[in-house]
């Protein structure tokens, strides 16, 4: 079984192609429509003025590091705690217009999403020595089980999908479909199918 | 008049759509799952898929934490009072909500805030309509957002695909359609087809069609012979579980009709992921009983 601890180094993932199924472990953060928006006005694109705290925290957790695409179903226990009922990606192309930038920002070195990205952020991953994981879309209660922690939640104004919750997975299973060579599953699986329509259009 | 109180009864529904997926979808999955290459990425997104499936059943969790715009389909006798069952309903997601069977799925479209409990404006989606029998049937739908993106709807004749206002049109932009969801709708999908109608009427059916049993038999024999081979073709296409490449890129095609105006004909496109998570309860009543069954 192939295993992968974030933080990951550039070597580790200049090691992966496209196809390679992966389990990952280690701390990751969750982020999706909200969050990338937030990132990119707040602290890329315009100098840090406000939740300069959190900055710090997510530049420490994002070096190396990996962002999962997930709005989760959770419950919130007496004690105050969070546990990940189900967590299964979100479709990931939204981000397309962000995931470059903050790729860049704060040398993340993995995108957890499902249905794959677009070219920029393909060349991003290639530029920055970054990979695309594909998470299986909707299997949500299997994926839960491989978070074991929640650390902490931030940004949790955005509500429970958009918020950015802190967790420690084990053994979270993905397939690369974008690699750090140019790579891209999305890209052949598009060009080849569209081939196929044309046949079956005769045009 | 009759005084109904179905509340734990909705809650109960919304469990099982949630949690346990119908047994023709799982029964299709894993007949996928031995069409596909063996050691293939599409193979073991199937295989991760039925796991989930498994589990999500065992441990009483949702299949996919995106549980969806809940749609209730009501038919009802007359005399029962369907703002009742409307408040219930709205009762029922809220407290599905708080058990963590639903994602708070619900958001201000100005604010963007989420109302933390799946009720809002026109949220959950219900359509009531009065029937005949003397009882009270409930189909519930659980309709997530990513497949709901790549849905689609097309105005015949369509120039670019040739497609012109006649059955083979149908299936040109269907086709059309799943070649553009690729993977971004967590196939394999099941693709809900309604031809006519207006835009919004079209739309409700085709979302409609998603609620039949994949192995029943559409009555039209033309609509039947459309649905088999939308079925063989779209998997033609090789996109593949999760838009991995594989052979199994639709699961079923449902294909239903309205009357349109002699100026428009739509086609509507409701493309459902995997996870078609539809549940079924009937409520009978004699005196003071009440009895539902689920399915």
């Amino acid at each position: 079984m192939p295993k992968l601890t974030v933080p990951i180094s550039d070597e580790d993932i200049r090691a992966l192609h496209a196809g390679d199924t992966v389990y990952l472990t280690g701390v990751i953060v969750t982020g999706r429509d909200a969050a990338h928006k937030f990132m990119i006005e707040n602290y890329i694109r315009n100098p840090v003025v406000a939740e300069a705290e959190l900055y710090a925290e997510l530049k420490r957790l994002l070096n190396g590091g990996v962002i999962y695409h997930c709005g989760p179903v959770v419950k919130k226990h007496d004690d105050g705690s969070w546990s990940f009922v189900a967590a299964g990606p979100t479709t990931s192309i939204r981000e397309e217009v962000y995931q470059p930038e903050v790729i860049e920002h704060f040398n993340l070195k993995g995108v957890i999403g499902k249905g794959g990205m677009g070219a920029n952020t393909l060349k991003a991953c290639q530029e920055h020595a970054a990979v695309y994981f594909h998470a299986i879309g909707g299997a949500a209660t299997l994926i839960a089980q491989s978070v074991k922690e929640v650390i902490t939640v931030h940004k949790m104004e955005f509500g429970v999908p958009e918020a950015m919750w802190v967790i420690r997975v084990e053994d979270f299973p993905v397939v690369v479909t974008m690699d750090s060579h140019g790579e891209s599953i999305h890209t052949k699986v598009e060009a080849e199918s569209k081939k196929k329509l044309a046949e079956l259009l005769g045009v | 008049m009759k005084d109904l109180n179905l509340t734990n009864d909705f809650v109960e529904l919304v469990r099982r759509a949630a949690t346990d997926l119908p047994a023709d979808m799982e029964e299709a999955l894993t007949k996928a799952k031995g069409n596909e290459e063996s050691g293939s990425s599409a193979e073991g997104a199937l295989d991760t898929i039925l796991k989930n499936v498994t589990m999500a059943r065992q441990r009483s969790t949702p299949i996919c934490q995106d549980t969806g715009t809940p749609i209730f389909e009501i038919r009802y006798p007359v005399g029962v009072s369907t703002r009742a069952l409307a408040n219930q309903i709205r009762q029922a997601v809220a407290i599905a909500t708080e058990q963590s069977y639903l994602r708070p799925n619900a958001v201000d479209s100005l604010t963007g805030e989420n109302s933390g409990d799946n009720t809002g404006e026109d949220f959950p989606t219900m359509h009531f309509h009065e029937w005949e029998n003397d009882f009270v049937h409930v189909d519930l739908l659980l309709k997530g957002g990513g497949c709901e993106n790549v849905s689609t709807q097309y105005k015949l004749p369509d120039g670019g695909l040739k497609a012109g206002r006649d059955l083979e049109g149908v299936r040109r932009v269907v086709l059309d359609a799943v070649h553009q969801a690729q993977g971004k709708g967590c196939g394999p999908a099941v693709l809900g087809v309604a031809i006519g109608g207006d835009r919004g009427a079209s739309y409700i059916k085709s979302k409609q069609q998603l609620l039949r049993k994949l192995d029943d038999t559409n009555p039209n024999q033309d609509l039947a012979e459309l649905e088999e081979r939308l079925n063989k073709e779209a998997n033609q296409l090789g996109i593949g579980p999760m838009g991995f490449g594989g052979e199994t890129t639709v699961l079923g095609v449902k294909v239903g009709t309205l009357h349109r105006l002699p100026a428009s004909y739509f086609v509507s496109v409701a493309y459902m992921c995997w996870a078609n998570r539809r549940a079924s309860m009937d409520v009978t009543f004699s005196g003071d009983k009440v009895e539902v069954t689920y399915a």
